[in-house]
């Protein structure tokens, strides 16, 4: 939506749209029909689409689906505990989530990646034995490559826990500890802060 | 027909005395009684490990659902059980009393209560009449202005802020503040606040370090003057002496001026003592460009980076801040004219608010960009304002270097000219095709109230606002300058040449026996003829 009023459902992309996407740089124009031209990013997929009879062009509707989705994947944050996975293998709500303790809360491994796990397979065997298998079924913060890539800081008095993503600049997440009050939110220009590593 | 229930098989209920339908054939009452206590006593049981019996542990539990009525119990019963059983830990009354927990909510609060006590009034009145007033910014009515645009921070947090201004007026002898921004930090962020300190404070520490310097300035030279008579005496082969000059020290701007026109204070909360940023180097300026690193939160961090920052996160934090007033600080064209007409030429830096200024309309405002100009003068390539002419500075060298100096370097210190004072915005370049300002209205739905908006592209995070004669600047973000490309790092200089290569130091291939004896009979003539010679002299010498 451009103005909180009309709503556009967005669709949900493929993967070759996420490719390309990642490709274009730049700030977003704010037209969600803007064109942008393929042919300067990747010959390659502007040949593909040609031959198929479309033009080479990708709007900007779908790079924006394709960040947000990006963004998701990569920083999108819930406390441990937040959510249970039954034996059957769905996820869902923990209803009985006091949330995290203050001592909890300052460490980064009690924020769980809510994405696919990538790396549960990979802890030794010694980790894998203290895992709750209900609530640790997600990737950690903790590992998260570069090392330092969230700063973790405590608003308010030590009320608010607020964790702030170095790599999707304008990700912040929140959380009130010892209550069930958590959430993520992005304000930003949508785009990957591909220095990091330089700015740490 | 259903035989005699026993007590754990469903169907047990029906079983009342005098209307069971099964009463003749269940055996007598006292079996089933009996059945019955057999399993209450089975679940009385103590268990050997904790002290617990079941039959209490399912009435506690069952106590606990009844009382909080939780959805769907059945999903979340072992966290329930297990949460009873934490519970029996609890002791309620226990001869040691926990030691007083002070929550860090509570001292993070007691902080801020010094924030909240009124100074008493006499001493103020005094510096008032001596100084005038110094003038707080009203930190509440901007933040007022900015929230209508969604920028800001929570009213909470503005309110810390203007009353930590206040305790900074008092304490340190300041003509004007702002509340300049907040910059995000990795542990803790900054608070900045401009401000201009009265004539005559503060540059006391300024003479300090320069008498330190022209000191050392001078203690080299005479090192440089003995080395060379050294040489010359004992003309041993010394290892080859660098040939690096380093480039002349650009000196930095006076206080008051340019870059260092206002001074910082930041603070990491409000609540906590504001530190006295230092006034900012060209050499420092110069380097933040070429690097991009997020700040820490703490002031005394280093900045580890290549090429390597003169300073640490003080010097680098003051950087970005003169960095970005420079590229971002806003006002209606109009609103500040030259204090003096000669000086309109460049050099002006007094500025002073116009009397006669007539604010355009809002509409005006967001339309067109050549109805805000700059403030604040551009930073030139080398880091100052005013340009300077390095190679001037050497007049207490040597005459020898002055003269190579000028040569070499002459041609490259062009004089650098920076843009005016009050240029139009309308004439920042982008990036790209990115223009350098997005400019909005606050609301499109109450235009008489709307505000104007302008966002920085340039550097994300700096916004200005105008509302018929009140404006003001803010920045909230990380303190980085926007870059579509990534930050490529300076590659390091070609390593040089250790030592000038000449005859005497580069190889040959070794002399052949033959060259060798050809050579040695060539000596042995050349000897004989000297000696012919030293004889011929001394002959005529007598």
């Amino acid at each position: 939506s451009l103005n909180c009023l009309d709503w556009s459902l967005l669709t949900p992309t493929s993967k070759e749209m996420l490719e390309l996407a990642e490709q274009l740089k730049g700030r977003f124009q704010g037209y969600p029909s803007f064109e942008y031209n393929l042919a300067d990013v990747n010959a390659e997929a502007a040949a593909r689409l040609t031959e198929g009879g479309k033009e080479p062009v990708i709007k900007e509707e779908a790079r924006l689906i394709a960040t947000i989705e990006q963004i998701d994947r990569a920083v999108g944050v819930v406390p441990r505990g937040a959510f249970v996975k039954t034996p059957l293998g769905s996820v869902h709500e923990n209803r009985y989530f006091e949330g995290l303790s203050l001592l909890e809360a300052k460490k980064l491994s009690s924020y769980f990646h809510f994405t696919e796990p990538v790396n549960l397979k990979n802890k030794t065997l010694l980790e894998k034995a203290d895992l709750d298998p209900s609530t640790d079924f997600l990737d950690s913060l903790e590992h998260d490559i570069p090392r330092g890539s969230w700063s973790i800081q405590l608003e308010m008095g030590g009320t608010v826990v607020v964790l702030r993503s170095l790599l999707w600049l304008g990700l912040t997440f929140y959380h009130v500890p010892m209550t069930k009050q958590f959430g993520y939110i992005y304000f930003g220009t949508g785009e990957k802060n591909l220095d990091l590593p330089f700015m740490l | 027909e259903h035989g005699p229930y026993q007590p754990h098989e469903p169907g047990y209920g029906l079983d009342q005395p005098g209307y069971s339908p099964y009463e003749d054939e269940i055996p007598d009452p006292e079996a089933r009684m009996l059945a019955i206590k057999n399993a209450k006593a089975f679940l009385l049981q103590t268990s050997t490990r904790s002290g617990l019996n079941l039959y209490d542990h399912f009435a506690n539990m069952l106590t606990k659902i009844l009382d909080e009525q939780p959805p769907n119990p059945v999903d979340i019963i072992e966290d329930i059980s297990k949460d009873v059983k934490w519970a029996q830990f609890r002791k309620k009354m226990d001869t040691l009393r926990d030691e007083h927990l002070i929550l860090p909510t509570f001292e993070a609060a007691e902080k801020c209560k010094a924030l909240f006590i009124k100074d008493s009034g006499e001493q103020h009145e005094e510096l008032d009449e001596e100084m005038g007033q110094p003038s707080l910014p009203n930190v509440m009515e901007t933040a007022y202005y900015f929230e209508q645009a969604g920028i800001g921070l929570d009213k909470g947090e503005s309110y810390y802020i203007f009353l930590s201004l206040k305790n900074l007026i008092n304490v340190q002898p300041i003509q004007t503040c702002r509340f300049w921004g907040k910059i995000l930090g990795l542990e803790m962020n900054y608070i900045i606040a401009e401000v201009q300190l009265h004539e005559g404070e503060g540059e006391e520490e300024e003479t300090g370090e320069e008498v330190e310097e022209n000191v050392a300035e001078e203690e080299k030279e005479m090192g440089e003057g003995e080395e060379e008579e050294g040489e010359e005496k004992e003309k041993e082969p010394e290892p080859p002496k660098s040939t690096y000059k380093p480039p002349p020290e650009i000196p930095k701007e006076e206080n008051g001026t340019g870059t260092n026109k206002y001074i910082y204070f930041v603070c990491n909360e409000p609540g906590k003592p504001w530190v006295k940023l230092p006034p900012v180097t060209p050499a420092q300026i110069v380097c933040a460009r070429k690097i991009k690193k997020f700040f820490t939160g703490r002031l005394d961090a280093p900045v580890v980076s290549f090429p390597p920052f003169p300073g640490n996160e003080a010097n680098y934090l003051r950087a970005q801040i003169a960095r970005i007033s420079a590229g971002t600080h806003v006002s209606p064209t109009g609103f500040y004219q030259f204090a003096n007409e000669d000086e309109e030429e460049e050099e002006g830096d007094l500025y002073e608010e116009n009397p006669d200024f007539e604010p355009p309309p809002v509409a005006e405002m967001v339309e067109s960009l050549a109805t805000w100009a700059h403030h604040v003068k551009e930073i030139l390539k080398q880091g100052r304002c005013v340009w300077i002419n390095p190679s001037l500075k050497s007049e207490e060298n040597e005459e020898e270097e002055d003269e190579e100096e000028e040569d070499k370097e002459g041609e490259e210190h062009e004089e650098e000219r920076g843009l005016p004072l009050f240029t139009l915005i309308s004439e920042d370049e982008g990036i790209k095709n990115i223009p350098a300002w997005t400019a909005q209205f606050s609301t499109n739905l109450i235009p008489q109230y709307s505000v104007a908006i302008l966002q920085s592209n340039r550097w994300p995070g700096a916004y200005a606002f105008a509302a018929g004669r009140k404006f003001d600047n803010i920045y909230f973000g990380w303190g980085h300058k926007y870059s579509p490309e990534s930050h490529t790092p300076a590659l390091p200089p070609p390593v040089q040449a250790e030592y000038p290569s000449g005859p005497g130091i580069t190889e040959t291939v070794d002399p052949t026996v033959e060259e060798e004896i050809a050579f040695k009979t060539a000596q042995e003539d050349a000897l004989a003829e000297e000696e012919e010679e030293g004889e011929e002299e001394e002959v005529e010498d007598d």
